[in-house]
């Protein structure tokens, strides 16, 4: 007790008069620290807004652009404006061959077939990789993430070629069917990286109950592994609904044409240029992925850090 | 860990024992194994492989759709040699993506940067910037840039607040690829998201011990953060340069299809859809310039793995 109170004082006493530079240094970095750090903070704050606002702007400026008359958009570029309508909305949806609303169906049937098809199938390859212990498991895994980095470019042709031949052109089924067929590999990725964290007593378990691994899958994978789905769902959506490479191979016909291809017509035929109508129905097209963000935020950010595909 | 580093991993593991005559194990679940993967067996075989050998094949030779293909040895590859609107597009994308991928990725990471370390509204600031990410590739966005850079656009709507009027952009031969770059980096939420999933696995130590020994804010930045951010600075170069080589729709809705004004944002992968889908539809021409995107694509990140020995820490 002693030794220890002489050791404090020991210490203190050359902070209190001995070396004044070393007193002054001591008690005063709290407060010249704290304003640094509140002015840091500050900075860090302008900047990222500024940013920010410079980033959403175009987006705004859109969606407030759609809401005005077609003489008044360019001439008047800012984003405050009282004269608001949805004028633009009732016209842009009939200003194609077919109401707006049949390339909406399209797109969702493409997207609902996309996530069916996706979902099924890499889960089904995701469990074989991350549980089963099978001949060839590691060079199949292998493959299977090369294919990630493969540009499609390659395929495409002979892709386009043999779906010809099966006269599937101009059907969704080119664009649907291979999801079907595990080709979308990054989901296959980020399952398995979700079921490798899962406990492996759950499985034991199990097998001593006598579950076969069909049980496994079912009942004990797939429900533990529903944020996992989850972030496939909804990067499946977003991606599905603004795909338009290949809508704009397999889709002929004005009646088959989905969401990013009528809006691509506004620009074939921009002769009557109908700006208003234009970014209405961008808006429009713009406002499901916003929804499926929203919903999906906490998944995509969490999926995507794994993977790290946009 | 990363789809990257799940490779390195393997292709070290199978370098580390080679192949070692392992008195042949026994594997549990061949079978079920076998089921499971049955989807994906088909898909790769069907999508993937065979058609990866058709289109190697196509490569030699002349080929419509309408007649049946003919050999012609490797007059496709001399032909390109002499095309001057393929080296125009290769001009195009390797500009692209050489400045677009370094702003983007330097963005990404000043803004993760700023965003670490429990800040007040990061999930509001992360929101906003992941975003554009998002829809940046969908045609919505591709129209709104068109009117942001065009004659009227906001762009020279902001410009003429100084008193500058600017040229319309996306008509420019000059500057219509610029827009597009500016596109790209517009999307830097994607990496940026990653970036700040590796900033978290840093331990708080390091930085702890760092603010006793009395390194500043910068000397932490680049002594601590960027060493152990590098695998993931790595892996975001990686599958940037590939995407980027890859982009098609915002050029092909900016120039209406066309890759114009005058071959300005003719990107390779337009130029291969032109030459594949246009009339006459020269299929054995298309997958040999995909052949070529490919060892274009394989050549870059070839030497980024070998380019990563000198820079890249990792900690294993």
């Amino acid at each position: 007790m002693t030794t220890d109170l002489r050791t404090t004082q020991e210490t203190t006493e050359p902070y209190g008069e001995g070396t004044p530079d070393l007193s002054s240094a001591r008690p005063r970095p709290v407060s010249p620290s704290l304003f640094r750090r509140r002015l840091r903070s500050v900075v860090k704050h302008v900047l990222l807004i500024g940013l920010s606002l410079l980033m959403i702007y175009p987006l705004i400026w859109l969606v407030v652009s759609s809401m005005k008359p077609n003489e008044q958009i360019f001439t008047d570029l800012s984003i405050f404006t009282t004269d608001l309508s949805f004028d633009n909305y009732i016209q842009g949806w009939d200003a194609q061959l077919l109401p707006f609303h049949v390339y909406l169906l399209n797109s969702s049937i493409l997207v609902i077939g996309a996530i069916v098809g996706n979902l099924i199938s890499c889960s089904m390859a995701a469990y074989a990789f991350a549980r089963l212990d099978f001949r060839f498991r590691t060079i199949t895994f292998a493959v299977m993430l090369g294919t990630i980095l493969l540009p499609f470019h390659v395929v495409l042709v002979p892709q386009f070629i043999l779906f010809r031949e099966m006269g599937w052109l101009d059907t969704f089924l080119p664009l649907v069917v291979p999801k079907f067929m595990a080709t979308e590999a990054f989901f296959v990725f980020l399952m398995v990286q979700f079921i490798r964290s899962l406990p492996n007593e759950l499985y034991e378990a199990a097998r001593i109950d006598g579950a076969g691994h069909f049980r496994q899958f079912v009942q004990i994978t797939l429900p533990l592994m529903i944020p996992a789905l989850a972030t496939t769902t909804i990067f499946t959506f977003i991606w599905t609904w603004a795909d338009f490479f290949g809508p704009l191979i397999y889709l002929r016909s004005p009646e088959n044409y989905v969401v990013p291809q009528a809006l691509n017509m506004f620009i074939d035929g921009q002769s009557t240029s109908n700006f208003g109508a234009m970014f209405a129905m961008s808006v429009i097209s713009l406002i499901p992925m916003f929804i499926a963000f929203l919903i999906g935020q906490k998944f995509l950010v969490k999926g995507f850090a794994k993977t790290g595909i946009k | 860990m990363s789809s990257l580093g799940e490779l390195r991993t393997i292709a070290k593991r199978s370098k580390t024992d080679p192949g070692q005559p392992q008195k042949r194990r026994k594997y549990r679940d061949n079978m079920a194994g076998f089921l499971f993967l049955v989807p994906w067996i088909i898909g790769f075989f069907v999508f993937t492989a065979g058609p990866m050998l058709v289109s190697l094949y196509l490569a030699f030779t002349n080929y419509n759709l309408l007649q049946a293909p003919r050999w012609t040895g490797l007059e496709n590859f001399t032909r390109m040699w002499g095309d001057q609107r393929l080296w125009k597009s290769l001009e195009v994308t390797f500009l692209y993506v050489f400045v677009s991928v370094p702003f983007l990725l330097v963005l990404a990471l000043a803004v993760a940067v700023l965003l670490d370390r429990g800040m007040r509204g990061l999930s509001f600031y992360r929101s906003v910037f992941y975003l554009p990410s998002l829809m940046g590739g969908s045609v919505a966005i591709a129209i709104l840039w068109r009117q942001v850079f065009g004659y009227e656009g906001i762009v020279n709507g902001f410009l003429s607040f100084f008193g500058v009027q600017g040229p319309g952009w996306i008509a420019h031969p000059d500057y219509a690829l610029g827009t597009l770059i500016v596109l790209n980096i517009w999307t830097f939420g994607s990496p940026m998201v990653i970036f700040l999933a590796g900033l978290r696995q840093i331990p708080d130590m390091y930085y702890e011990a760092a603010n006793v020994d009395g390194a500043g804010k910068l000397r932490q930045f680049f002594t601590i953060t960027l060493p152990l951010l590098t695998p993931i600075i790595f892996f975001n170069l990686v599958l940037q340069i590939i995407f980027a080589f890859q982009n098609f729709t915002q050029a092909y809705v900016v120039s209406g299809g066309t890759g114009g004004p005058s071959d300005s944002t003719l990107f390779y992968t337009l130029y291969l859809y032109q030459q594949a889908f246009n009339t006459p539809m020269q299929m054995g021409y298309a997958s040999a310039m995909a052949w070529l995107l490919v060892m274009l694509i394989g050549g870059l990140t070839a030497v980024n793995f070998w380019l990563s020995k000198y820079w890249v820490f990792y900690d294993d």
